[in-house]
């Protein structure tokens, strides 16, 4: 608790000596403020079981952002919501531990702690998160008031004040008294945060914060949450489908897929040095200067339901690097890098990360001879049917005639 | 006033001047117009055969209501909209008709923009039924062969919108946008609500059509990213004006309006030491009303680079001479240089700013000397 409160007041520099250090002792997790271990998360409906969380665990440091990427449906949200107790009729199962206390077996009363004091959140769409006949320093005041009993009404709208012109609201004493629709989107975003930050909370889960802003405020937004990290020392989940996003502001970053992380890796690693095919495709996906006016490389097929998940890996019938492993058994996290911070949940080899040509090629034959040797097998038992004996020669031609009806 | 500066076969839209002005009214029996709402302000362009003009600026530049003026959907307030050479908003509802076919819509939402309780193949038959192009079985394989031509399979003909993806409905918009062979296709933020993985899909898709039938698109997105992968030319937008326009390669690599400059830099980079090697130009506030714009230059009041010229004195939208001769800091250009002909959408690069962006020139350091200069008088 003691290296915490250290950790939490010290500087960027000393942050990372500390956990440098902490690395070094062996105890990485010893600063861990928050650390979800295999979550569950399953809603019952009339079509069936929707599994939207299936087995997630994460780390979240003091200090550091964690960006969680994934297309809609791959279940970010409803990870994060269902650890403030904000989905109300899902199964839930694994363990969410917040500074010693686990989350997932907290009763009403003492989330409501929890929440907006130790862990707050940043939604999508500041207009409807924001009371429309409320005024905006009237809720901010709220909030405080609803927590610490013992501010006076004036107090809580002099924080209120100082609050909007720590995010940069002009004119923060008149505007303090305006309504949410007197606010553009930005302002109102900024207000959120405000709102985010008046108790001074250690984990701050950010929700899509810029997916309705225009480019220019989205910059001003994700500078400002940056800089007042950099203040404060507030931990940040940052959920997003825009790897833009997570490109400029994470430090970790995992992205998901099916309910499932199908990649973990500090940053540069998952940008250049991606293993998931699905983070490949997805950067791959994305219209950049050096492919314009060409043809785009996009992911084939869709997204697969919750309810009917395909057997094995869940990205299976999406990827081109599929053999007979994949459809049989779904791979867990593994270690890609001798670090061990990278991991990624393929079948693939270890060393076959990255966007580079070998990589490419060393994918290539992994597929080539798992293909291979599959067809070589299939062929095996067919001669042994057949009663012949000594397949080899024909295993041999087999897998170019296989490749073409995998392909 | 007719701007002949291209070959008018290459040109399928020319706007000339248009403006479009929304009333504010107030009052409670008797209602009367208390100011306007300038959503386009004299804008002029052309879209060109084949070719695709993308449009890009913040929410409430005006584009989208530029791009529906050009649809002839709203009629415009003052100015000209020349289709194939046939100024649209002189056009009684009966002689526009015909015209319509012409031009056709993809709108951004694809949840609300399909009729829910309406199958698709009725959807996507509706053009044929409304300009009576075909019937009965015909026109069951008509929609069917777009279907398939959009990567839909056609058995799925009576099924609902409920029944498929964003990325499937999209496809059923650009199949309803197609069906009667136009020429122009204005697509509204087409991908904005769609996934990474599916965008690519669509994108793709939109490319091989526009080869395949000659289309000309009009593309409005606020992604800078996709605008440049699928346009030819762009034209930046801002407070109802267009404040650059060039070729698309030109106007990324060299932008010369601040704007654009600060709109590049704003733009997210999936990659890491691109996104901690740009030094964003942040821009003070949001953009001002436009029921009562700034005078002079729109841009003045959040632009790093204001000089007191820029408040009183608009900026006409000129051809690029920078190359040749940067314009002397402090200086405002030579107002007998060069006349504003060059219409956005054309191949000329044009700004409209009394003291453009030159090339190297660093607008975040800049901005927070001018900035600070600057805000006093501005606020």
């Amino acid at each position: 608790m003691a290296l915490t409160a250290i950790v939490c007041d010290a500087s960027p520099a000393r942050k990372a000596l500390i956990r440098e250090w902490c690395g070094l002792a062996g105890g990485r997790n010893l600063v861990t403020l928050l650390e979800v271990k295999d979550l569950h998360v399953s809603f019952p409906t009339a079509d069936g079981l929707v599994q939207a969380v299936r087995g997630v665990s994460f780390d979240v440091e003091p200090g550091r952002t964690l960006g969680i990427v994934g297309e809609s449906g791959s279940g970010k949200t409803v990870l994060t919501q269902t650890l403030l107790g904000l989905t109300p009729g899902a199964e839930v199962e694994g363990s969410a531990v917040f500074e010693g206390s686990d989350l997932l077996r907290l009763d009403e009363d003492e989330l409501r702690h929890v929440r907006g004091e130790q862990i707050s959140v940043i939604f999508q769409d500041p207009l409807t998160s924001l009371h429309p006949l409320y005024r905006i320093g009237w809720q901010i005041s709220e909030m405080i008031r609803a927590h610490e009993k013992s501010v006076s009404k004036k107090e809580a709208a002099d924080r209120s004040i100082e609050l909007l012109r720590r995010v940069g609201i002009p004119k923060p004493e008149t505007r303090v008294n305006d309504y949410p629709h007197q606010f553009s989107g930005g302002m109102r975003q900024r207000a959120m945060i405000a709102m985010a930050l008046a108790l001074h909370p250690k984990l701050i889960i950010a929700d899509e914060p810029t997916t309705a802003l225009d480019a220019t405020v989205q910059a001003q937004i994700l500078d400002l949450l940056l800089r007042l990290q950099q203040d404060s020392g507030t931990a940040l989940i940052m959920i997003t489908h825009d790897l833009g996003v997570v490109a400029d502001i994470a430090d970790d970053v995992m992205v998901m897929y099916a309910g499932r992380a199908a990649e973990k890796a500090p940053k540069r690693d998952v940008f250049y040095a991606p293993h998931h095919p699905y983070t490949k495709g997805l950067l791959e996906s994305i219209p950049s200067s050096k492919a314009a006016g060409g043809r785009l490389k996009p992911i084939p097929g869709q997204p697969p339901s919750l309810i009917n998940l395909p057997s094995g890996c869940k990205f299976h019938p999406r990827c081109g690097y599929v053999f007979d492993h994949c459809l049989s058994e779904e791979p867990v996290l593994h270690p890609v890098a001798e670090r061990g911070a990278h991991t990624s949940a393929c079948w693939l080899p270890a060393n076959a990360a990255g966007l580079s040509a070998e990589a490419e090629e060393l994918r290539e034959q992994v597929v080539q001879a798992e293909r291979g040797a599959e067809a070589a097998g299939v062929a095996a038992a067919a001669l042994a049917e057949l009663g012949v004996s000594g397949g080899e020669a024909t295993a041999g031609e087999t897998p170019a005639d296989n490749e073409g009806s995998v392909a | 006033m007719a701007q002949r500066t291209q070959q008018d076969d290459d040109v399928l839209v020319r706007v000339e001047n248009a403006v479009k002005y929304f009333p504010v009214k107030a009052g409670g029996f008797i209602k009367h117009t208390v100011g306007q709402v300038h959503a386009v302000d004299d804008v002029s362009l052309v879209i060109e055969r084949g070719k695709t003009l993308g449009l890009v600026g913040e929410t409430g530049s005006g584009k989208s209501t530029l791009a529906r003026c050009v649809a002839g959907l709203i009629p415009v307030t003052g100015g000209k909209v020349f289709l194939n050479g046939t100024d649209i908003t002189k056009l009684s509802r009966g002689a526009m008709r015909p015209l319509r076919r012409e031009v056709q819509m993809i709108f951004q939402d694809p949840y609300s923009s399909l009729n829910p309780r309406r199958r698709v193949g009725a959807i996507i038959g509706d053009p044929f039924a409304i300009h009576r192009t075909a019937t009965g079985a015909e026109r069951k394989r008509m929609v069917q062969e777009l279907m398939e031509r959009v990567g839909l399979n056609p058995e799925h003909y009576n099924r609902f919108p409920a029944e498929f993806s964003g990325g499937q409905r999209q496809r059923i918009g650009v199949a309803r946008a197609l069906a009667l062979r136009p020429k122009l296709i204005i697509c509204d933020e087409p991908v904005s609500a769609l996934d990474v993985s599916i965008q690519a899909q669509v994108l793709n898709l939109l490319s091989d059509l526009q080869q395949e039938y000659g289309l000309s698109y009009l593309f409005i997105a606020h992604d800078l990213e996709v605008v440049r992968h699928v346009s030819d030319k762009v034209a930046v937008m801002y407070l109802g004006r267009i404040g650059e326009a060039a070729p698309a390669a030109d106007l990324y690599d060299r932008p010369r309006h601040p704007y654009t400059v600060a709109l590049l830099s704003a733009a997210p980079a999936a990659d890491p030491d691109t996104a901690a090697a740009r030094q964003r130009v942040i821009l003070t506030g949001d953009v001002p009303s436009p029921i009562d714009p700034p005078a002079g230059c729109r841009f003045h009041p959040r632009c790093p680079k204001a000089q007191e010229i820029c408040a009183r004195v608009e900026p006409p939208l000129v051809r690029d001479n920078s190359t040749a001769q940067p314009a002397a800091e402090g200086q405002p250009p030579d107002d007998s240089g060069q006349p504003a002909t060059d219409v956005p959408g054309g191949w000329a690069h044009v700004t409209a700013c009394h003291f453009p962006v030159v090339p190297g020139e660093n607008l975040a350091t800049a901005g927070a000397a001018a900035g600070s200069a600057g805000k006093g008088a501005v606020a």
